[in-house]
C-alpha cells in the first residue's frame, strides 16, 4: 500500500453497490432457504401462496396442482400449476426473475404474499444450486396464446435474463405454471411439504389441491366449499401506522397538490376536518405543496399525526376463516372429544387492522403426555418453522391454562392432549423476517391472541370439569359396586339369607344406589368429520423423528 | 339366645326389608359426642340426651355401611361361640373382607364403637375387649379374682407388690375387694405414682394408690367406681396442673366422655374430687411453670364453651379462666422443687386436710 495516499482512497476502491440479488444469494437463510429441507418447502410455499392470491383476487375457485419429482442426488423438480388469471407476457420475467418486484408491497390488503420476494427468491435459489433456469408458462385467456419462458436472474443488477421465450399450445383456459429445479431434501414430519399442504387445505376449504409427492403418490385435498372467502378490500394506510421513510416516499410520489388533499386522498379515515386538524397540530399550512416538503417537515407532520385523534382504520377489509370453518378444519384433522373456535372482533396495531382467530381440539386420540400441539396460520398460510419465536407462541405461554384444567409450568407451553390453532388475518402481517415464519411481538396482537385463547380456554374448562365430574362419578359407581356384595354377605351371615335371596339383595341395592344418582352422561369421541387418511398425511414417522432437526 | 344377638338380628332384618322395598337402608346409632350428653350432678355423670346419627346407604357411606354390618356379623358370631376378640384382633379379622377390610385400626375401633352404641351396651357384651392397658394399683387393697381354669379364688395383696404394682384387668365386673383404707388417690403420671409407691405413701396415709396413665380407660374407671362404691371410699384425683389434666383426665374419670355417651353411667366415678394441682396451687406453692401452648388455650376455650361438666361448675370455670390469665401450667413433679419428698410430707397432707382447696 502506498504511504502517500490516504487509506480511505484505497478502501474506497472496494466500496460499491451491493446487488439486491447478490445480497440475498449470500443471505439465503433470511428468505427461508437455510437448509435443503426447508428450501424445498419454501419454494412450494411461495408458488402456492402466489397462486392462491392470484385466484382469489380474480374470484376464481383455486385448483392447484403440485408435483415434486425426485431427480436423484438431492435434486428435485417442483412444478406448481394453477387455474388463476395468468400473467401478461411482459410481466412474466419481472415477476419471476426480479427480487422485490410485485404488487402486494404497495397496497394494504390481506394477501398471502406481501413483499415481492418469495417466488423470485425460489428462482434464484434454484439457479444457484442447479444452474438451471426457471420455466414459466402462463395464459390469460382462451383467446390468447400461452407464453413460455426460461428465466435466470442476473445477480449483479437484479434483472431477468431470458434464456428462452416462445409461444406454445396449452389446453388450459387460463393459469400459470412454474417449474423450478433445486437442491432439496424431502422428509415427512411436522415441517414437511405434506404437512404444509394439508394445513393449507384445512384453512382454505375453498381450494382443491392435487399433490404428487416424490414417491409418486398422489394426494388430493378436494375443496370442502364452493364459496370463495369474502374478497379482502384494499385499504389506504392509516396515519397512525405510517413511518417516516414511507411518508417521505409518498409525499414525493403523490399527485395531490396540497397537503390537505394529500392527507384526505392518500390515507384512510382522514376527512377534511381531520386533515385540517393534522395540519394545525403539525404547524403546517394545508396548502403546503407535498413535493416540496423536506424530511424535517415530514417529521413535523408525523408528530402532528400523533397528536391528532383519528378513528381506527376500517376493518371490513379483512376476511377471517370463520370460527365454524376453523373448527371444522380441526375436526377433519384431529379425532378429539371437544372442539371450539372463536373469531375476535377486528383490532388495530400500528394503524393496521387485524383479526385473530383461535381454535382448540381437546382429548380423544391425542397424546396426553407432553406439550400441546400448536398450529399457526397467518393470512391462511400455515407457519411451520420457528414455532417458539413468534407472538402466537408467546400468547400461548403467557396465558394461564392451569385455570382451564391443563397443567403448565410457569411461562411454558401447557401440557395435555390438545391442539391449539391460532390465525392472524391482517392487511399487513408483521413477520419477524422475510422468510415469514414468526409474527412480531406487537402488544396489541398478543393481547388479542390471548383474549381469543382465553375465550376457548373458558369453554374448554367447562368441558374438562364436566369430564372430571363424570369420571369421578363413574369411579364412585364402581366403588359402590365393589361394596354391594359385602352388604349382602354380611346380611347372609346375620340373618341366614339363601343364595338367591343374597342375589336379590345385590340387585336391589344396585337399583337403589343408581336411582339416587341418576343416569351417567356419556363422553368420548363423537366426530363424524374426522378424516383418518387426511390426519395421517405429514405425521411424524419414527425414522423422521430421529433425523429431524427443527430450525 | 342372648339379648344382644336378638338386637343385632332385628337391625339386620330391618335393613334387609328396606332393601327389598327398594328403599335405602339406614343404621341408627346414638351420637357419640359431647353435644349429645347433659350433666346433672344428681346423676353424677354425662347422660345421653338422645341425639342420633343416621348412616344411610349412599355412594359415600357404602363402604362403612358394609363394614358396620360385617362388624355386627362378627359380633354375633363371637357371642354365639362364647368367644371374645380384642380390638386389634377384630381389626385383623377384617383383613379377610377383601375390599371392605379396614386400613388402620382406628377405623375398625370407630365402627366397633358404633356397633356398641347401637346396642346401647358395653363392648364386652358384644364380644370385644380392649387390649388397652390402664390402671396400676398399690396400697391397702386385697383384690379377689378367679383362676381362669379352676375358677378358684385368688387373693391379690396390693401391699405386696414390692416396687411394682397390680394391673387393672380388662374386665373388672367380677372382682371383689377387701380393704381398710381411708381413701383412693388417683394419680395422673406414672412418675408421681412411682415416687409415692417407693416411699410407701399408701402405708403412711392409709390409702390405695392408682396410676391412671393419662385419660383413664373404661376398665380403670369401672374398677375405681366399683371399689369406691363397694367400700364407701372417697376418691381424690391428683393430676398435672394443665387443661388436659382438668378437662380430659379428671372430667372423664368423674363423669365419662362424649365418645362413650351411651355407657357413661357405668364408667364414671361421680364421687371423685380434684385435689390438685389447681391453678391456685401454682401460685401458693410457687411452682415452676411452663407457658400455656396454643393447644392448651384452645382446650380451655373449648371446655368453657362446650363441656357440660365445666359449664355446670362455676369453680371450674373460675379455675380455667384463672389459668388463661396466668398463661402457665405446672406438672405434678414440679413439687420436687421444694425437695423430692415434699409432695409426701407437705403437699398431699396439706391438700387432703383442706377441702376448700379442692375443685368439684
Amino acid at each position: 500500500m502506498s504511504k502517500d495516499q490516504p487509506i480511505a482512497i484505497e478502501l474506497a476502491k472496494k466500496q460499491r453497490d451491493i446487488g439486491v440479488a447478490e445480497f440475498f444469494a449470500r443471505n439465503r437463510h433470511l428468505l427461508g432457504f437455510d437448509n435443503k429441507r426447508k428450501a424445498l418447502l419454501t419454494t412450494i410455499k411461495e408458488a402456492v401462496d402466489n397462486s392462491l392470491d392470484a385466484c382469489e383476487e380474480a374470484s376464481i375457485l383455486p385448483e392447484i396442482t403440485i408435483e415434486v419429482i425426485d431427480m436423484q442426488n438431492e435434486r428435485f423438480r417442483v412444478i406448481v400449476e394453477d387455474n388463476g388469471p395468468g400473467i401478461v407476457k411482459k410481466q412474466i420475467p419481472m415477476i419471476f426473475a426480479r427480487l422485490l418486484y410485485g404488487s402486494k408491497f404497495f397496497k394494504l390488503s390481506q394477501s398471502r404474499g406481501q413483499q415481492g420476494i418469495g417466488i423470485s427468491a425460489s428462482v434464484l435459489y434454484g439457479q444457484l444450486t442447479t444452474g438451471r433456469p426457471a420455466k414459466i408458462t402462463s395464459k390469460i385467456d382462451p383467446k390468447h396464446p400461452a407464453h413460455y419462458y426460461e428465466l435466470h436472474i442476473n445477480t449483479h443488477n437484479n434483472k431477468p435474463e431470458i434464456q428462452k421465450e416462445e409461444i406454445i399450445e396449452w389446453k388450459k383456459e387460463h393459469g400459470t405454471k412454474v417449474e423450478i429445479d433445486l437442491e432439496g431434501n424431502y422428509q415427512g414430519g411436522s415441517q414437511s411439504v405434506d404437512q404444509y399442504l394439508k394445513q393449507t387445505a384445512i384453512v382454505n376449504p375453498h381450494v382443491t389441491i392435487i399433490y404428487t409427492n416424490p414417491k409418486a403418490e398422489q394426494i388430493i385435498f378436494p375443496r370442502a366449499t364452493e364459496e370463495l372467502p369474502k374478497h379482502p378490500q384494499e385499504i389506504k394506510p392509516h396515519p397512525y401506522g405510517i413511518e417516516l421513510g414511507v411518508l417521505v416516499k409518498m409525499l414525493r410520489m403523490t399527485e395531490n397538490r396540497t397537503l390537505q388533499s394529500f392527507l384526505t386522498n392518500e390515507f384512510s379515515r382522514v376527512g377534511a376536518g381531520t386533515a385540517k386538524q393534522i395540519c394545525e397540530n403539525s404547524a403546517l399550512l394545508p396548502t403546503t405543496k407535498p413535493k416540496q416538503m423536506t424530511r424535517e417537515i415530514a417529521e413535523k407532520l408525523i408528530e402532528g399525526i400523533k397528536k391528532t385523534k383519528i378513528i381506527a382504520p376500517p376493518t371490513d377489509c379483512i376476511s377471517p376463516i370463520g370460527a365454524e370453518l376453523l373448527e371444522k378444519g380441526l375436526r377433519k384433522e384431529i379425532n378429539a372429544e371437544f372442539y371450539c373456535a372463536t373469531t375476535r372482533p377486528p383490532a388495530v396495531y400500528r394503524g393496521n387492522p387485524f383479526i385473530i382467530e383461535a381454535g382448540i381440539a381437546y382429548g380423544g386420540e391425542q397424546n396426553a403426555e407432553g406439550t400441546v400441539n400448536v398450529l399457526r396460520f397467518a393470512n391462511r398460510v400455515p407457519l411451520l418453522y420457528q414455532q417458539s419465536a413468534g407472538s402466537i407462541f408467546k400468547s400461548i405461554t403467557s396465558t394461564n391454562w392451569r385455570q382451564y384444567g391443563l397443567s403448565q409450568s410457569n411461562g411454558a407451553i401447557p401440557q395435555g392432549p390438545m391442539t391449539v390453532a391460532v390465525h392472524i388475518a391482517s392487511v399487513w402481517v408483521p413477520f419477524t423476517s422475510e422468510s415469514k415464519e414468526a409474527i412480531a411481538h406487537y402488544p396489541e396482537i398478543i393481547k388479542e391472541m390471548k383474549l381469543a385463547l382465553q375465550e376457548c380456554g373458558r369453554k374448554l374448562s367447562i368441558y374438562i370439569h364436566k369430564k372430571r365430574h363424570i369420571q369421578a362419578e363413574s369411579k364412585k359407581r364402581s366403588y359402590i359396586e365393589t361394596y354391594i356384595p359385602h352388604v349382602s354377605e354380611a346380611l347372609k351371615e346375620l340373618i341366614g339369607l339363601k343364595a338367591t335371596e343374597e342375589e336379590k339383595v345385590q340387585k336391589m341395592l344396585k337399583q337403589i344406589l343408581e336411582k339416587t344418582r341418576g343416569k351417567l352422561e356419556k363422553i368420548g369421541i363423537d366426530n363424524p368429520d374426522y378424516d383418518e387418511e387426511l390426519a395421517k398425511i405429514g405425521k411424524d414417522t419414527e425414522e423422521n423423528k430421529i433425523g429431524e432437526q427443527n430450525e | 339366645m342372648s339379648k344382644v344377638v336378638t338386637q343385632i338380628k332385628d337391625i339386620a332384618k330391618k335393613v334387609h326389608s328396606k332393601i327389598l322395598h327398594k328403599k335405602a337402608p339406614e343404621l341408627k346409632m346414638p351420637l357419640r359426642a359431647l353435644s349429645n350428653v347433659k350433666y346433672d350432678p344428681k346423676d353424677g355423670y354425662f347422660e345421653i340426651i338422645g341425639k342420633f346419627k343416621i348412616r344411610a346407604l349412599t355412594a359415600g357411606t357404602v363402604k362403612t355401611f358394609a363394614q358396620t354390618l360385617r362388624m355386627m356379623a362378627l359380633s354375633k358370631n363371637l357371642i354365639e361361640t362364647n368367644d371374645i376378640a380384642t380390638k386389634r384382633e377384630a381389626y385383623y379379622v377384617s383383613k379377610n373382607w377383601k375390599e371392605a377390610a379396614f386400613n388402620i385400626q382406628p377405623e375398625s375401633d370407630t365402627v366397633m364403637d358404633d356397633v356398641e352404641s347401637m346396642m346401647m351396651v358395653n363392648r364386652e357384651q358384644i364380644g370385644f375387649i380392649p387390649e388397652e392397658k390402664g390402671g396400676e394399683i398399690a396400697g391397702k387393697l386385697l383384690v379377689l379374682d378367679k383362676d381362669p381354669d379352676t375358677k378358684k379364688v385368688i387373693k391379690i395383696d396390693c401391699t405386696k407388690m414390692g416396687s411394682g404394682a397390680y394391673s387393672v384387668p380388662s374386665s373388672v365386673e367380677d372382682l371383689k375387694f377387701e380393704t381398710n383404707a381411708k381413701f383412693i388417690l388417683a394419680i395422673e403420671t406414672a412418675g408421681m405414682f412411682q415416687r409415692l409407691v417407693k416411699h410407701k405413701y399408701w402405708k403412711k396415709a392409709n390409702c390405695i394408690l392408682i396410676s391412671l396413665g393419662g385419660v383413664p380407660t373404661r376398665a380403670c374407671r369401672r374398677f375405681i367406681r366399683r371399689l369406691s362404691e363397694n367400700k364407701k371410699l372417697p376418691v381424690f384425683a391428683f393430676t398435672d396442673g394443665d387443661p388436659y389434666g382438668f378437662a380430659n383426665i379428671y372430667r372423664t374419670l368423674k363423669v365419662g366422655s362424649g365418645n362413650a355417651a351411651h355407657i357413661n353411667k357405668f364408667f364414671c366415678v361421680p364421687e371423685a374430687k380434684f385435689i390438685g394441682i389447681t391453678p391456685q396451687d401454682i401460685i401458693e406453692y410457687k411452682l415452676p411453670t411452663h407457658p400455656l401452648k396454643e393447644v392448651d388455650i384452645k382446650r380451655i376455650k373449648d371446655a368453657l364453651k362446650n363441656d357440660p361438666f365445666i359449664l355446670h361448675h362455676k369453680e371450674w370455670q373460675k379455675a380455667l379462666k384463672q389459668m388463661v390469665q396466668m398463661k402457665v401450667r405446672a406438672e405434678q413433679q414440679a413439687l420436687a422443687k421444694w425437695g423430692l419428698n415434699y409432695v409426701i410430707e407437705k403437699y398431699l397432707p396439706q391438700k387432703l386436710k383442706n377441702p376448700k382447696s379442692w375443685l368439684p
